[in-house]
């Protein structure tokens, strides 16, 4: 089983308390009427896909109920960080650089 | 309700009479206001619990809170909440009737809860309380004490965590 750190919770707790929620840093556009059809897809639809290292948004819902961000490696399914929601994505040189 | 008691030398299971129960959301920057209003001081880290005679509150969220009371006291800390409203905006939502609390003691507890939950409960303090899962059914655990804990469970996933306490309770006993 995964153990996932949760920033809110400051504790690292097994994946059964948390739930996947997609990519991270995906901003919905201001103001989706001025969006062509194509552009409106790739928001919906278009994802990056990566192999490596992968910014992905979690919940801890059988815990503290918020959403915050990871960095996942696909490969390796190993976890660099997690941080808050909101908060830039971590440098990821820096992270390995750390190891 | 008649609580069910399944009673071994090294663990027991029972239901506990009804307490009032409430969940609170507020930003923590207002804790100290209906801290004074509930008469106990609000825990500010995830996890902690703080108890005082009946009263107990356990932090299960950044800015949640779920507060246990005697079930004769629920109106008046409704009240007491209603009237600091104005100046310390905040939600109170009174869940007595949605839990029921599971109690479960014995040298063995340990070992009966780890059958549906991932927790490492070795770790969690006495005291404390966490919101998690029991076999995929959402609980809030709560540590009394070395081999005492309390699970409060929704009423209809109740029978289900009961269900499966009961059955690994008696399996454990007789030392499967």
């Amino acid at each position: 089983m995964l153990l996932i750190h949760c920033p809110y919770c400051d504790d690292t707790l097994p994946e059964l308390e948390f739930s996947y929620a997609g990519e991270a840093h995906i901003a919905r556009p201001a103001d989706p009427s001025k969006l062509s059809d194509e552009e409106w897809r790739d928001f919906l639809f278009i994802r990056t896909n990566v192999k490596g290292v992968h910014a992905e948004r979690w919940r801890h819902i059988n815990g503290c109920g918020r959403f915050f961000n990871a960095l996942r490696d696909t490969v390796s399914d190993r976890f660099l960080t997690t941080y808050k929601a909101g908060e830039a994505r971590p440098d990821t040189t820096t992270l390995e650089a750390a190891e | 309700m008649n609580a069910p008691v399944t009673s071994f030398d090294a663990v027991s299971v029972s239901v506990l009479p009804p307490v009032a129960r409430f969940n609170l959301r507020i930003a923590p920057a207002d804790l100290a206001t209906v801290s004074k209003a509930f008469g106990l001081t609000l825990p500010t880290k995830i996890g902690q619990g703080e108890q005082n005679g009946d009263r107990a509150a356990y932090c299960i969220g950044p800015d949640e809170w779920l507060l246990h009371a005697a079930e004769a006291d629920q109106q008046a800390i409704v009240a007491a909440f209603n009237a600091v409203r104005e100046k310390t905006p905040h939600s109170l939502v009174v869940i007595s009737d949605r839990e029921l609390t599971i109690s479960v003691t014995g040298p063995a507890a340990l070992d009966l809860l780890s059958v549906a939950c991932p927790l490492d409960l070795s770790r969690m303090a006495n005291g404390s309380a966490k919101r998690t899962v029991f076999d995929y059914a959402q609980v809030v655990l709560i540590r009394d004490g070395e081999d005492a804990f309390r699970i409060e469970v929704w009423r209809s996933f109740f029978p289900h965590v009961h269900g499966l306490l009961e059955i690994a309770a008696r399996e454990l006993a007789i030392g499967l």
